[in-house]
């Protein structure tokens, strides 16, 4: 009860989650009335682990203050390790039916020499890179979701971190990691199939006979759930000490220093712990999509994230999941053609293209006018305001609220 | 008796510039001691690097009676073995409440682990309780801190320092900006923190550092000029000269 008085967004945000899925599951068409289209459960789980990541996002960005933009990295990384298993199985599967057929007995090897060039024909190869090692088996793969995101982030981080390399420099370097890494990844040599990515992954194997409309509603659940924990662990992570000391670190790195902190230490934590989250979220995401390439991975999708969580209200965990939520239907309904396009007689506003104006031009209104972004909502409702000073600063000190101001 | 550091020979130049010039300093364990001079003698510089912020070009930095040298160390390791420092501007987290500064500072494990699973003991929240009213904040605990007045932030920093239980205390103009009364007492933080560990004040303001009644160090130009009480210091001739004549 005392971790719930601490956290009262807690209760809410539960509540909110439950009554979503549960609406969801009574409107799909495995489950329910049928109303709800399969596509579009799929596009809300998609939503959910976009949320998830967007967690990932604050906690590294909104509490500790690392700009990073890199995290869609980890999030595609993710994909890819559960990607590989999933093309690895079903062709297997596929290809194990087909010879099955003939009159003498497939060898293991001729299996795997088959499975080979139905997944490596596209790059003109047959043979499986060393980075296939583990993709026979579901669990190595599934722990790999969890250590090459990892690993990556804290090799990364510890170089970076160390230097007491901050803010843009530390943003343009974690650009710099991403689009190295989807360079690399586009290359046919690289082992997952260059710009063609990992395809047919909506397929779960050996459950061709349970149809799309079930599946998506199954990871519409687990990307619920998984959203559900993060959200707990998150709202663990930056309450009590540790999450002071991160706040600490975002609004003065060099006092926490002279407090005795490794402030390396600590923004390597959450570096590491953001990338892992990151990763599992693009492991519940793409089976969904069914579809990774390298283009996920491009530093723009970083940046998209940036901008979820400043339009979603950074500093609060759920202002980040409400940010990606909103921001990704409202782009699904402008770039999926449905919004109408505006005829100005002589031009006509297709949103397909404009909607990127858009969503730059309310990144920009919500940065100088709305700093809290949507999540602010929320404390003009329980009457949180923080005075209006137009700028100027108030108090003894630079910085400091006035009393009556406070109290407001 | 054996001092609690000793600084010997520290030169640090910043591009050509000598801020700091074959500077030698002690303190023993239980002592106030106050540093005086002018503006660019270096008093900063010197904090810097005990603090471990500057890496000096030459000299020693010797801690404890283990004589271990602090060269080379970060400032988050100089900080765990017991060197506290408050800087010239108040720097308290102003977002967070006084009560979440102080139990931030307070002597425990500081990694990141078992700061995730830290739960504050009965004996956390009594050195947080004390604290407070030491620095007579104790109303104020639940505020956020940005809200504090100027002189109430600068006592949450020194109550910060406290709470680290530092062996050694650098403070940096703690009286900038305070009232009279809040001077006098900022004073008696100071004495009777000085009378269980080593307190160093960089202090302008005379008066307040003849209330400190303790021994003088000036600082010129990067060296010591003097050394001696206040009387002393103030009679010698060079430091007339270069900083109270002026």
């Amino acid at each position: 009860m005392d971790f719930v008085k601490k956290h009262p967004s807690l209760p809410a945000f539960i509540a909110t989650l439950l009554i979503f899925t549960l609406a969801v599951t009574f409107l799909s068409e495995a489950y329910g009335t049928g109303t709800m289209s399969t596509s579009f459960v799929k596009t809300l789980g998609k939503t959910l682990c976009l949320a998830l990541v967007a967690i990932s996002m604050d906690l590294v960005w909104g509490y500790t203050g690392i700009l990073s933009l890199g995290h869609f990295a980890f999030f595609g990384l993710g994909g890819y390790m559960i990607g590989m298993w999933l093309m690895f199985a079903r062709t297997k599967l596929i290809v194990v039916e087909s010879m099955a057929a003939a009159d003498i007995p497939a060898t293991a090897m001729e299996i795997k020499d088959a499975v080979g060039t139905q997944i490596f024909g596209v790059v003109g190869s047959s043979d499986f890179p060393l980075v296939w090692m583990f993709a026979h088996s579901f669990w190595a793969q599934i722990a790999l979701v969890v250590l090459v995101p990892g690993l990556l982030a804290l090799v990364f981080g510890w170089l970076a971190f160390r230097s007491r390399v901050t803010g843009v420099y530390l943003s343009i370097l974690t650009q710099a990691m991403t689009l190295a890494l989807s360079l690399y990844l586009f290359q046919n040599d690289s082992g997952l199939r260059g710009n063609n990515g990992l395809s047919g992954l909506q397929n779960l194997p050996g459950l061709d006979a349970v149809s799309q409309d079930a599946v998506s509603i199954w990871f519409f659940w687990a990307s619920a759930f998984a959203l559900l924990v993060t959200y707990l662990i998150a709202n663990f992570v930056v309450s009590g000490k540790f999450g002071s000391v991160i706040r600490g670190i975002r609004d003065d790195e060099a006092r926490v220093r002279f407090l005795g902190y490794s402030v390396e230490g600590f923004k390597l934590f959450v570096f590491v712990l953001t990338a892992i989250i990151a990763g599992i979220g693009g492991a519940l995401y793409y089976p969904q999509a069914g579809i990774i390439n390298p283009a996920e991975i491009a530093p723009i999708a970083s940046i998209y994230l940036a901008v979820w969580v400043a339009i979603g209200g950074r500093g609060r965990i759920y202002g980040a999941v409400i940010g990606a939520g909103v921001v990704s239907l409202v782009s699904t309904y402008f770039t999926g053609g449905q919004a109408p396009n505006i005829n100005l007689g002589f031009y006509t506003i297709k949103w397909v293209d404009w909607w990127q104006v858009l969503l730059g031009l309310s990144f920009v209104l919500v940065t100088l006018f709305a700093p809290k972004g949507i999540g602010g909502l929320f404390d003009l409702i329980s009457g949180r305001l923080s005075p209006s000073r137009k700028g100027a600063p108030l108090g003894p000190d630079q910085g400091s609220l006035r009393e009556q101001e406070a109290e407001k | 008796m054996s001092q609690l550091l000793e600084v010997s020979g520290v030169s640090v130049s910043f591009d050509g510039f000598k801020a700091i010039n074959n500077l030698s300093f002690s303190i023993g364990p239980a002592e106030m001691r106050a540093i005086i001079g002018p503006n660019g003698a270096g008093k900063t510089t010197f904090m810097d690097i005990v603090t471990g912020k500057t890496k000096p070009d030459e000299g020693s930095v010797l801690w404890g009676d283990m004589s271990k040298n602090l060269i080379g160390m970060n400032e988050a390791k100089i900080a765990r073995i017991g060197i506290g420092r408050k800087f010239q501007r108040p720097t308290v987290f102003e977002d967070q409440s006084v009560f979440e500064n102080l139990l931030m500072a307070v002597k425990n494990d500081r990694s990141p682990w078992s700061v995730l699973f830290f739960k504050p003991k009965f004996k956390d929240l009594a050195k947080v309780e004390e604290l407070a009213s030491e620095i007579g904040l104790s109303d104020q605990l639940e505020r956020k801190s940005g809200e504090l007045s100027h002189g109430q932030k600068q006592w949450l920093e020194i109550g910060m320092l406290l709470a680290q239980d530092p062996q050694l205390l650098l403070v940096d103009e703690p009286a900038a900006g305070m009232t009279l009364g809040e001077r006098e007492h900022t004073t008696d933080i100071l004495k009777e923190a000085a009378k269980t560990r080593a307190v160093v004040v960089v202090e302008h303001d005379m008066d307040f550092v003849r209330r400190l009644e303790c021994k003088v160090t000036v600082l010129h130009e990067g060296s010591v000029l003097a050394e001696g009480s206040l009387d002393h210091v103030t009679q010698n001739k060079d430091v007339i000269d270069v900083y109270l004549g002026r």
